[in-house]
């Protein structure tokens, strides 16, 4: 097994201000940032703030920028980089700082409320809901979404522009509109909900200039901006029903 | 009187994970005004990395499915040692609880016909696990998660407030459940009035005072150094229960999952789910041999595969063949791994290999289980649709829990004090089958819910919070900003080091296998540490500081550490998730014996102990006979495996 000692630079700080400190910490065979990230706490700097919960890139909890990448730190393995590099950790730049690597994050919690839960179908019962696999593996790909908010953070319309946020739900929540909007038994068109018009209309889909950033950094590998985004945008000009237009979409979509 | 911010809750739910959203959302829908606080963020609980599938006999798959097939799988799988009314309870409502996960947006795998497709699991005679992949418990967090904030809408409309009915404290600890003060010298009476909380973002302590408190924050694993559990794993409900006066009961049973990753050493104990092998994958030792063979035990005997063709061809033909003896139920593939290891036969990092690449094409193990694939290709650049893993075991669950009554999940003995999910006790018997968690959490998060709501409805009046109980929560959650440096002048201890000793020490001396003398030795440096974490130091604020969590978080380590290694000294048998070296056999006799862990000396609070007699005191206790018409469903020369002679003939 080999061991090396790799130079870190991690951001400390506060919502005060803060700035980036120098470690140079140890680093064993098959490691990666997150365990490099306790050490430091174990070692050098025990109340060094950061979260993580699975280890296991499962839960979403430990996101942060890695050289200024959005990364999941659980699943950034130490030997993609040279024992040589000089490897940054600061956190994410599009959420306001608690401390150190944690961030404020609740906007994703405010949009998440915003987005009309799902409606069930009136006069089906508990256990006659019946779906085709085919049917729900469009939705299944979004709800494999780890609410890493990795997405939320590289997304050009908030990363820098703060004053997009109240009218932009981002993409993990244009997403969750999408996947409800796929949904074979979702009832929020019989109630009047147009969920593909909200989008436009009240979560701030307009903003997307399908640039694909968000499915660059996502962990899980979903196709956010052809599978999801796209599609929201593609209203068809006469909504009533088109089996043309539904299969035309079908192709297109297996192909990309 | 400590200043201090207060709210008024009819319910908190501590946990945020499957058991603590569903006992939420009941108590919430049955009219109490409800708050769930949790540790992390909201949607990270544990239940996210549940990989297989919820266990209930909907009989999509194999319409020979019913409860009572359920009922007795699970019976088995515990060794008999259940608290059978719940595996009853479970095995009854299970499908219901599945079936009103769709309704609230729930996608979950289909049938051919568009129902909810089953998987074959470990210990399950017919396929029985809804799934999704092997990402399930995402699915269940998520449309948990979703229903809350559906309620929250809901409210939002009625009342202009999301927050009016039902609101989450993420990132927030419990320290201590508050009771009220009319019998404060003794504390195993009195009621629930409240918890004392801090926020870890600020260090900020607040209070919520409520007539009933449902524990649900899962298991222990974090006081083992080989374990598939996230860090909020730490026993906070066993030790909240202990120490309001509640009993544990059988805690000598942890379940050490048989498949856990081994290599790279940094994810060493990551789980790999057992839907690899209920897919189709084998276990392989050095030599090549599927070992599992050689590992049935009696009273599995009939029930299992004697030949590879013939396990091979069950996977195809359930009917007119028996199950591959990988699917044992965990603790005997567990055993067996470890065995195969010690002799030698081990892969190149000390497991054994697990093969899914000479099973099924590329392709469908790519569909089926994506995670596993991703989760080695990125973890250990090992491609599992070209080569076998290598997997050896990981503490993954404690069948061992805080003793509730079985139909309204009420802790014993603390008026208003509830538990449901793994944080309770007596479902599982001696060793929980693969997805009777998912649907233990559905079914007996409800069931907490409901009664806890029914419970606050009932009172007369709101049991009053205790002062003396507050001031000594905040003296007692501040104490790591000024601990005693010892007095040879020796530095403060290092609350990670402090946990690093103490998994090693759990891992090595109380861990899949169990030995009288090391027991003793454990026990001795629980009481050492215990001691030095008196001294436990942290550096810096208030604000989100690790450092200052894990010192908290320690007392709930060690608490429960002793309870596990204290009752396994004293179960002198092998049943399930509890394996002595010096006692092999299962023991008739101890069937029926309940393990109940006291807090020794509830008014003393945490003095450290010199001595091995330390802070737990144990009770026996016999268990209730299993009613007549459950027993009638097992054939009575199975019954005589595991009942005693008197059990019987009543």
């Amino acid at each position: 097994m080999s061991t090396y000692d790799a130079s870190f630079r991690v951001w400390r700080g506060d919502t005060g201000g803060g700035e980036l400190t120098n470690f140079t910490v140890e680093v064993n065979d098959g490691e990666v940032v997150l365990d490099i990230i306790h050490r430091l706490q174990a070692t050098q700097a025990p109340d060094l703030a950061v979260r993580w919960n699975c280890k296991a890139g499962k839960c979403g909890s430990c996101s942060a920028e890695v050289n200024g990448r959005p990364r999941l730190m659980c699943m950034t393995r130490m030997s993609v980089f040279e024992p040589s590099d000089v490897i940054t950790v600061t956190p994410l730049r599009a959420f306001p700082v608690v401390r150190d690597l944690v961030t404020d994050v609740s906007f994703n919690y405010a949009k998440a409320r915003e987005v009309p839960a799902f409606v069930p179908p009136q006069g089906v019962a508990p256990g006659e809901y019946r779906m085709q696999q085919l049917d729900v593996e469009r939705s299944q790909e979004f709800r494999k979404c780890i609410e890493c908010f990795l997405c939320q953070d590289t997304c050009h319309v908030v990363r820098d522009h703060e004053e997009n946020k109240a009218a932009f739900a981002g993409p993990r929540f244009l997403m969750r509109v999408a996947e409800l909007d796929m949904h074979p038994l979702d009832a929020a068109a019989e109630t009047g909900l147009d969920r593909k018009r909200t989008a436009q209309d009240e979560h701030g889909l307009g903003y997307c200039n399908i640039t694909k950033c968000c499915t660059e950094v996502c962990p899980e590998h979903i196709k956010i901006t052809d599978n999801a985004l796209i599609p929201l945008k593609e209203r068809a000009v006469d909504r009533t029903y088109d089996p043309l237009v539904w299969l035309g979409n079908k192709i297109r979509r297996r192909n990309s | 009187m400590t200043q201090l911010e207060r709210q008024q809750w009819d319910v908190v739910v501590v946990g945020a994970g499957g058991a603590g959203l569903r006992a939420a959302i009941e108590a919430r829908e049955r009219g109490a005004r409800t708050a769930v606080i949790c540790k992390s963020l909201f949607g990270k609980a544990h239940t996210v990395m549940a990989e297989g599938g919820i266990a209930a006999s909907m009989g999509n798959v194999n319409s020979g499915d019913n409860w009572q097939v359920h009922f007795r799988d699970t019976l088995r799988g515990g060794k008999f040692l259940n608290q059978w009314r719940m595996a009853e309870l479970h095995a009854r409502e299970a499908p219901d609880r599945v079936w009103e996960l769709e309704t609230w947006g729930a996608l979950f795998d289909r049938t051919p016909d568009g129902r909810i497709s089953q998987r074959n699991f470990g210990g399950h005679e017919y396929p029985r696990l809804a799934h999704v992949g092997d990402r399930t418990g995402l699915e269940l967090i998520r449309t948990l998660q979703q229903k809350i904030v559906s309620l929250q809408q809901e409210d939002k409309k009625e009342f202009g407030d999301y927050e009016a009915r039902l609101k989450v404290f993420q990132e927030c600890t419990v320290t201590r459940v508050l009771k009220d003060a009319s019998d404060s010298a003794d504390a195993s009476g009195g009621r629930v009035s409240g918890a004392f909380c801090y926020e870890r973002e600020s260090g900020r302590f607040f209070v919520l005072e409520a007539p009933a408190v449902v524990l649900a924050t899962g298991g222990i694993g974090k006081s083992f150094k080989v374990t598939s559990n996230s860090w909020e794993y730490t026993g906070d409900g066993h030790a909240l229960a202990l120490l309001a006066g509640a009993p544990l009961l059988n805690m000598e049973f942890v379940q050490f999952h048989p498949t856990g990753m081994v290599w790279p050493p940094s994810v060493k104990g990551i789980l790999v789910t057992e839907s690899v092998r209920g897919d189709g994958g084998v276990l392989r030792n050095s030599e090549g041999k599927r070992f599992m063979f050689d590992y049935v035990p009696d009273v599995f005997k009939e029930k299992y595969a004697e030949s590879e063709e013939e396990g091979d061809r069950w996977y195809e033909d359930p009917d007119h063949n028996r199950r591959p003896p990988e699917l044992l139920p965990r603790d005997e593939v567990a055993r067996a791994i470890n065995a195969e290891v010690k002799a030698g036969r081990g892969s190149p990092h000390g497991g054994v290999f697990l093969d899914v690449s000479t099973r099924m094409p590329a392709e469908v193990i790519r569909r089926r289980l994506p995670s596993m694939y991703h989760q080695f290709k990125e973890l250990a650049d090992v491609d599992i649709t070209a080569e076998a893993m290598e997997v050896g075991p990981t503490c993954h669950y404690v069948m061992g829990g805080i003793a509730v009554e079985s139909d309204t999940a009420a802790a014993r003995g603390v008026p208003g004090l509830f538990a449901a999910g793994e944080v309770a006790g007596g479902m599982h018997g001696s060793n929980r089958l693969g997805g009777n968690s998912l649907s233990d959490l559905l079914v007996f998060g409800r069931r907490a819910g409901l009664h806890a709501a029914e419970y606050a409805a009932s009172l007369a009046g709101r049991p009053a919070v205790d002062e003396i109980q507050i001031d000594a929560a905040a003296a007692e959650a501040l104490r790591p900003f000024s601990a005693e440096a010892p007095e040879d002048g020796s530095p403060v201890e290092n609350p990670y080091t402090l946990h690093q000793e103490l998994q090693q020490a759990m891992n090595d001396l109380v861990g899949i296998i169990r030995r009288e003398g090391e027991m003793h030795q454990a026990l001795r440096k629980l009481a050492e540490l215990r001691a030095r974490a008196r001294r436990a130091g942290v550096e810096g604020h208030r604000q989100f500081n690790p450092g200052w969590h894990l010192a908290l978080d320690l007392r709930n380590m060690l608490l429960v550490s002793e309870c596990v290694a204290r009752a396994a000294l004293e179960r002198t048998e092998s049943r399930g998730g509890h394996t002595r070296e010096d006692w092999p056999g299962m023991d008739r006799a101890w069937r029926r014996v309940n393990l109940l862990c006291h807090l020794a000396d509830p008014t003393e609070g945490l003095a450290p102990s010199e001595s091995e007699r330390g802070q737990i005191r144990l009770e026996r206790e016999e268990s209730d006979p299993i009613r007549a018409d459950l027993l009638s469903l097992f054939e009575k020369e199975e019954l005589v495996k595991y009942l005693a002679e008197e059990e019987l003939k009543s």
